[in-house]
């Protein structure tokens, strides 16, 4: 059908590696410009607007850092996962287990002076999702369970129980019947980091989130390990390294920063827990990871790129009558074209004659 | 007698590599033809061009007097070519019948062709002596019956010209015998026949002609008959090799025994182990022979920790050991050399130099107490060990899998002899490298014996076996023959063993 | 109270409605397995199913008639099949990240043109959808009536395409030859046939059949496009694919099975009233997914081809 065959570079220039994902980005708005005049739109004033509403204000570029903090969390989340091919698509569940447990925690059970209250809420949001994560993987390593599907259906369960909780147990009586939680006492709100926008402190260590993970994955022994178990489980087992301790290790980091994302719009965004707490953080995480070549650096880039697509979305909505959904679009093409971009990466593409 | 198949100047590169350079010969029907060449002398390669499985930069193929297009199985086997791989193309999810019509009729026809199959199967089997049940799973063959069914194929699908790829690597000498004679009678047949193998021992018997390749080049163009063995030895490896020589020692103390071992099959193609007893020594080397799946990777998988067994007991040294982990083995002094040196030795993705130090992560030279990676002297480490076991690496830095399989397996290889370890499992240690590599790998191999170290080696290759092993032992179906020395056998009472004759009772 | 309970498993009502939930799953399990069986691992299953949904339904919103409809969500479906096919079989990269892409492009493509078209609408609208077609005679018999012969076409589709696909795995030359491509795919290259070709229409078709699925609960479950409608049905029939050991009348039997309990929660849910509160309930089939998972695993015996791509004239 296709007349072609690949074939494996033996070296990759780095030219190609850094024009690669700018490159995958360039097409997804080519792509997704066929929407934009479908809608009857002219796309280069479109996604002026889009730009302008990202970052053409002190507002919208505060809001777009806002909206990048949690997707550069779920973004590390699946960057460190897929690293060692541990498929975890299970971030959003993650994220909404680190907000219950901020729930749990900050809205009145436990009562610490701010400075010991948010690392506190950060810690018991990064263990909701990392033990929300645990089962998921011992069934993976000692059942051969496939992860992607556990992870995926889990989801669903969290954010049904969320739902529960929301409408019972946990419902806010001062909510004139939202379902939404208590408030997170004042101690355990991230404070604002810049006057008069909702940017908040989670976005700093988000950040700080990225540089520790990059150190631990290029500097330590245990990234080292990751990257072996990742490239290839088998001959790092028969070389002695302990593998699925590796991947157990993995999963906690990966469910733990995605439930940091939960904390971050918990007590950072929101001040409580809602049902729409996140609209696809969790698969947005995913996007964020490919397009970053799963660097840890890398997310922070396209964590704040994918965060003002879907801020500057909404702004180009406003303006020129394209549904906000054209930001998905673009996202779900970035995945595919970096994808496409990988295999370039690795392979050259050879059209052979090879007519009978 | 015009040329059945002409091959024409065929050049073949993969990157930087010449795989084949302008090969020419032709092959008439009724002959069989010897292509003999080491490990990556382009034989392979050139087989998977005329098959159709690659395709050639240059040349041209006329078979039966019409242009052969290339890259394209689907002709190849249309116009009377057949090919059975080194390693068998089977589904064994599928049964022998499956296996044989598939491909026979269009994808789009709506029904398969059973019963004139189930004929045509039964009226090839009784002409060529190759007796087959076409119901069976391909999961429950044998070795040899898998080869059968390849073979059978081919006859399905009317070939005129057979290619076998290293066809007695992994047959014991008498199932080579059967195989030759039905060599003779599919010649007698008016079928046309080329064989491919590194090894010219077993092959020479059953050939009229023999093409030599080196390099990619055709060294030699010889009738079977007007020739010595040594010269085309010779003429394979462009030279001669010296290959190391056995020292006599004296055994020492017991290194590790396994008491009535038994564990379950790991695969549907590989039996378990049952109530296997064996002792090593040091300064000694225990070879076992056998034919593949009968246990030889549950055997050295149990030595080195990566199973547990079902029943019985494990003792290095005396102590027996119950923490069936490969870390808590290696800690012991025990290395493992698997099979399959690219999927379960080399992270080919990973640089020279993190290959070569994956077995330290736990060791304190490497790291920092806080778990920092020492990358310094990891590649120091690296270094050393490339310089003294020859690795040959443009730099430390470069992916590992761009190495040569010879190299691949001397880095594997000083990995593991760098932590001096008592007990070496080596498992197929030499298959698929080059004369000069397979002789630095035994030379290392009886360097640890040398050393006063005890070496189990798990080899199909014979020759290698007899030349390296102090004793030797056959598993059949997961049970362990009592030990013999080298000199009390020979390869007829081996092949009988390893077909499961029990001659040590 | 206890007898209530029972007694719910002797109302035609209940398997009827068994049925009709399962068929979506059909539908979808039979694409999913079509795709692992040639050696593809197709995540774009809930996004497609999404778009299928949407599209059949937009279809017969604007005219055309219901069959039409399912052909053209096939048709679509099958258009997504061929993308996920072009990155996952001819540029071999990774199925698991090609599946997630294909999900997001899908629904986010499905919504953006139900905006798009219906800009203005807060309620749903709906269409006149498949309605149930007794079979006659047979419809009359007493239970058995009312619980089997009284559904849409589109519900005797979904059994005519187990038997179908059936048919297609076992007694055919392509079926084989998409086992053989799930299995040993340089067997079949062997052979002489185009493992990338075999592999690529398999996911399509498969996919076609995961759209069909979609459109089955906008058509025939239920007469309106909804976001989020479908609601994880994707994931679930990746789970009843490894239950059913890749086979097609195992994941029928699977399908029923979920089906059944279900429907049985709906009506148990009616008994107990507000005791237990209603997100549990809704919980079950995702639970039920993943206890299925565990209980298939032990025997699990993968396509062993399964995730890995086949590169041609690559040195092996």
């Amino acid at each position: 059908m296709f007349d072609f065959r690949l074939e494996q570079r033996r070296f990759i220039s780095p030219w190609l590696i850094v024009f690669a994902p700018v490159g995958a980005v360039m097409f997804s708005f080519l792509v997704a410009s066929i929407l934009i005049l479908l809608a009857g739109a002219n796309p280069l004033e479109s996604y002026f607007k889009l730009f302008l509403g990202a970052f053409g204000s002190k507002n919208a570029l505060a809001e777009t850092l806002t909206r990048s903090t949690p997707i550069i969390l779920t973004g590390l989340a699946a960057a460190i996962a897929f690293r060692a091919k541990f498929w975890n698509i299970g971030a959003e569940g993650q994220l909404y287990a680190g907000a219950l447990a901020v729930t749990f925690f900050g809205t009145g059970l436990i009562e610490l002076p701010t400075l010991l209250m948010i690392p506190f809420l950060f810690l018991m949001g990064a263990l909701a999702g990392g033990l929300l994560l645990l089962p998921l993987v011992l069934l993976r390593n000692y059942y051969r369970v496939d992860e992607v599907v556990t992870t995926l259906l889990t989801n669903f369960i969290i954010v049904l129980l969320v739902g529960y909780l929301l409408e019972g147990p946990w419902k806010d009586p001062m909510a004139l019947g939202w379902p939404q939680g208590e408030s997170v006492i004042d101690e355990g709100i991230l404070p604002q980091i810049v006057s008069r926008t909702r940017l908040h402190l989670g976005f700093i260590i988000s950040i700080g989130t990225a540089m520790i993970i990059w150190l631990l994955l290029s500097k330590t022994v245990l990234g080292y390990r990751i990257k072996a178990v990742g490239i290839n489980p088998a001959a790092s087992h028969h070389a002695g390294v302990p593998v699925v301790k590796t991947v157990i290790i993995v999963a906690l980091l990966s469910g733990g920063m995605a439930g940091m994302a939960g904390v971050t719009e918990t007590a950072g965004l929101k001040g409580y827990l809602t049902l729409d707490l996140s609209p696809g953080f969790g698969y947005a995480g995913i996007a964020v990871a490919m397009l970053a070549g799963l660097h840890p650096i890398g997310v922070i880039f396209s964590g704040i790129f994918l965060a003002s697509i879907y801020v500057g979305a909404d702004a180009m909505s406003r303006a020129v009558n394209v549904p906000t959904y054209l930001a998905d679009v673009i996202v779900a093409l970035t995945v595919l074209f970096v994808l496409f971009s990988i295999v370039i990466l690795k392979f050259r593409i050879v059209f052979g004659g090879v007519k009978p | 007698m015009s040329a059945l198949l002409e091959i024409k100047a065929i050049s073949k590169r993969f990157g930087d590599l010449v795989a084949n350079d302008k090969i020419s010969f032709t092959q008439k029907s009724g002959q069989v033809l010897a292509i003999l060449g080491e490990n990556g002398a382009g034989k392979t390669t050139l087989m998977n061009i005329l098959f159709g499985h690659y395709k050639c930069d240059e040349g041209e193929i006329f078979f039966r007097g019409s242009k052969l297009p290339t890259g394209k199985p689907g002709i190849a086997i249309k116009a009377g070519i057949g090919m059975v791989h080194q390693h068998f193309t089977l589904a064994e999810n599928l049964t022998v019948l499956e296996n044989i019509i598939i491909g026979e009729k269009s994808l789009l026809s709506l029904s398969l062709p059973q019963k004139s199959a189930r004929a045509k199967l039964q009226e090839l089997s009784d002409k060529f002596g190759l007796p087959i049940d076409p119901d069976t799973l391909v999961a429950n063959l044998s070795v040899s019956e898998k080869q059968r069914l390849e073979i059978l194929k081919t006859l399905y699908r009317d070939c005129k010209l057979l290619i076998l790829d290293e066809p007695t690597a992994a047959l014991t000498p008498q199932e080579t015998e059967s195989l030759f004679s039905t060599i003779k009678q599919m010649v007698k047949e008016g079928l046309s026949v080329i064989l491919i193998s590194h090894k010219l021992n077993e092959i020479l018997s059953v050939t009229d002609r023999i093409i030599v390749l080196r390099n990619g080049r055709v060294v030699g163009k010889v009738i079977t008959k007007d020739v010595k063995r040594t010269d085309i030895a010779e003429m394979i490896v462009g030279g001669t090799v010296q290959y190391p020589k056995r020292e006599n020692l004296k055994k020492g103390m017991e290194v590790i025994r396994l008491e009535d071992i038994s564990c379950d099959p790991i695969n549907e193609s590989t039996k378990g182990l049952n109530k296997v007893n064996l002792s090593l020594f040091e300064g000694q080397i225990l070879g076992i022979a056998g034919v593949t799946g009968n246990g030889q990777i549950p055997l050295a998988k149990m030595m080195a920790g990566h199973l547990k067994p079902r029943h019985g007991n494990i003792f290095f040294k005396n102590n027996v050991l119950t923490i069936h982990e490969p870390r808590h083995f290696m800690d012991r002094g025990i290395a493992y050399i698997p099979e399959d040196r690219n999927t379960d030795g080399l992270v080919g993705d990973m640089s020279v130099w993190e290959n070569a130090v994956l077995t330290e992560t736990e060791n304190d030279e490497f790291r920092s107490p806080l778990g920092w990676l020492n990358s310094d002297h990891c590649k120091k480490a690296a270094q050393k060990l490339c310089h003294t076991y020859d690795v040959r690496t443009q730099s430390l830095g470069q992916p590992a899998r761009l190495l040569s399989g010879g190299n691949v397996q001397k880095l594997l290889l000083g990995r593991w002899l760098g932590r001096d370890p008592k007990l070496l499992i080596a498992c197929q240690p030499t298959r698929g490298l080059d004369e000069g590599a397979i002789a630095s790998i035994q030379k290392l191999i009886l360097e640890v014996r040398q050393k006063g170290n005890a070496v189990l080696l798990i080899t199909e290759d014979l020759d290698e076996l007899l030349m390296l092993s102090d004793r030797v032992a056959v598993i059949y179906n997961g049970n362990l023959s009592k030990t013999f020395k080298p000199e009390n056998l020979d390869r007829s009472k081996i092949g009988l063993m390893m077909a499961g004759e029990r001659l040590d009772v | 109270m206890i007898l209530d309970f029972v007694e719910i498993l002797f109302t035609a009502g209940f398997w009827a409605a068994t049925i009709r939930i399962a068929c979506p799953l059909i539908f979808a399990t039979l694409g999913e397995l079509i795709c692992e069986r040639a050696g593809v691992l197709n995540l774009g299953i809930e996004g497609i199913m999404s778009i299928g949904a949407m599209v059949g339904w937009m279809s017969v919103y604007q005219g055309a008639d219901l069959y039409s409809g399912v052909l053209i969500a096939a048709f679509v479906g099958g258009l997504f099949g061929l993308l996920h096919a072009i990155f996952s079989v001819y540029l071999g990269a990774s199925q698991h990240v090609t599946g997630i892409g294909i999900t997001m492009l899908a629904s986010s493509i499905g919504f953006f043109s139900f905006k798009l078209l219906l800009p203005k609408s807060t309620t749903p609208p709906k269409i006149e959808p498949f309605q149930p077609i007794e079979v006659p005679f047979l419809s009359e018999i007493p239970f058995f009536g009312e619980a089997l012969f009284q559904h849409t076409p589109f519900t005797y589709l979904a059994i005519i395409s187990v038997i179908f696909i059936f048919w297609v795995i076992n007694r055919t030359p392509y079926g084989l030859s998409i086992k053989m491509a799930g299995e040993n795919p340089m067997a079949l290259e062997a052979q002489g046939i185009d493992v990338l070709f075999v592999r690529a229409t398999a996911v399509i078709f498969g996919s076609a059949l995961m759209a069909v699925g979609g459109a089955y609960l906008t058509m025939s479950a239920f007469d309106a496009f909804y976001f989020g409608m479908v609601n994880g049905r994707g994931w679930i029939a990746i789970a009843l694919v490894i239950f059913a050991s890749w086979k097609p009348e195992r994941a029928l039997f699977g399908a029923l099975l979920f089906a059944g309990l279900d429907a049985y929660q709906v009506r148990a849910q009616q008994l107990v009233g507000a005791m237990i509160p209603y997100q549990f309930f809704l919980m079950m089939p995702f639970f039920l997914s993943i206890v299925a998972m565990i209980l298939a695993a032990k025997n699990t015996r993968y396509p062993k081809a399964l995730l890995i791509p086949f590169r041609r004239g690559e040195r092996h």
